[in-house]
């Protein structure tokens, strides 16, 4: 979310861009539009503004997003 | 058949659902329902048997022939529910099968709200059930439009919101929460400003206990109104900040502004109670809002409360030393 934005550099949030097979799943369930999609690959654009709902990595059929809050 | 338009009833549903009265009976039997008349290629829509859930989708559909898939989620929203896992992959399947949709629709599309993501996996489902998974739109009032444009995306759609409006209509269940748990402060605290070197018990009573009183209502008000309606303009990130300083600035305007006859020891202490309520309260407030993130609500709690802690304890101490030091 752009108007509101919460503690910097927190989110638990990792993309192996290797795995990426570019199909946006990523992007059409994530709420605060985290990541953009550049050749075929999708990227983290607003790591920040992640809330680590977890909605990516669930639904990325490659396993290439996940997302852990409270490890590490 | 499942009325579209909302009556009295309803409406008085949703108030009392929203302050957390009757919970039980706000539950929606799981299964499939029909809205309109829905044909053979209608779209199926997923919702969660949380009476608000279900409520706020079949207003929004008037006029249109779609199936409604209602999962168990125990009479939880959607969004917490995919939190939980109670809405998730598991049930849909289930639902799925039991309800015998592929004997009532040709096509093996299912609509689920984007909010439920967290819990469903759209790539099992497929492999689980042979229905494909469509994220729709976060607001049930942008589902008509985006049906009728061939499910196609638009701009906006995809993204929450957490307006002025959306954030004043979090305060009362906050509230409702807040006084049921921490109401023995009150009569607490009060009896505590009573106590002194001598027997004028009621009469500190009557000046001092007033006053704490007011600043516990003060630090209270300040965390639960003035933060989520100043969210925006309250400086930091951390909501315990955002609280503190909603909580300097409405306890100065109490002392400044009433005629306390407090001492400066005295009125040091119930500012920083106003400051600490205020502080723990924004920070409670981040369980509400729909972009703080685990990681980040860790990092600021782990921050923020021994030094709430440490100044609520040596707070109450000089309040209540002050009467038998000062005597
Ligand atoms: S969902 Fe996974 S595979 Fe698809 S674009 Fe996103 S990261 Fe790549
Ligand atoms: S965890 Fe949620 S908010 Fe974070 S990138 Fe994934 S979908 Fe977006």
């Amino acid at each position: 979310m752009k108007e509101f934005r919460y503690i910097h550099g927190v989110s638990s949030l990792c993309l192996d861009q290797s795995l990426c097979i570019g199909c946006k799943m990523c992007s059409r369930v994530c709420p605060q539009a985290v990541f953009s999609h550049q050749g075929g690959k999708a990227a983290i654009q607003d790591h920040d503004g992640c809330m680590e709902c977890g909605a990516c990595g669930v639904n990325c059929p490659v396993g290439a997003v996940s997302v852990n809050p409270g490890v590490g | 058949m499942v009325a579209t338009s909302r009556s009295v009833y309803d409406w008085a549903g949703a108030a009392a659902a929203r302050l957390g009265l009757n919970r039980d009976s706000y539950l929606v039997a799981p299964g499939l329902y029909a809205i309109g008349a829905p044909d053979r290629a209608a779209p199926v829509l997923v919702t969660a048997n949380y009476k608000l859930s279900f409520d706020t989708l079949r207003f929004a559909l008037p006029g249109l022939n779609v199936w409604l898939l209602v999962l168990d989620t125990c009479g939880i929203n959607v969004w917490c529910a995919a939190g939980k896992g109670t809405f998730g992959t598991e049930e849909l399947v289930h639902r799925v099968k039991a309800s015998g949709l592929e004997k009532l629709v040709d096509h093996r599309r299912l609509v689920v709200p984007q909010l439920g993501a967290t819990g469903v996996s759209a790539h099992q489902v497929k492999k689980q059930s042979g229905f494909s998974v469509q994220y729709g739109p976060i607001r049930a009032s942008d589902i008509s439009t985006w049906l009728d444009n061939g499910a196609r995306e638009f701009e906006g759609m995809r993204d929450v919101t957490f307006t002025l409006k959306e954030r004043s209509e979090l305060i009362p269940v906050e509230f409702h929460l807040v006084l049921k748990s921490m109401w023995w402060l009150f009569p607490l605290l009060f009896l505590l400003s009573g106590i002194g070197p001598d027997l004028a018990f009621t009469s500190r009573l009557m000046s001092r206990g007033v006053w704490m009183v007011s600043a516990l209502l003060i630090g209270i008000g300040s965390g639960l109104i003035l933060v989520p309606l100043l969210l925006p303009w309250l400086p930091g990130r951390s909501f315990a900040l955002k609280g503190a300083i909603a909580g300097l600035l409405s306890g100065l305007l109490l002392l400044f502004w009433a005629e306390t006859g407090l001492n400066l020891l005295e009125s040091g202490a119930l500012l920083a109670l106003v400051v600490v309520m205020s502080s723990y309260l924004g920070m409670n407030f981040t369980g509400s809002t729909p972009y703080t993130s685990p990681s980040g609500v860790e990092w600021e709690m782990r921050r923020a409360i021994p030094v709430q802690f440490c100044l609520s304890i040596g707070a109450l101490l000089i309040w209540v030393g002050a009467p038998l030091v000062l005597s």
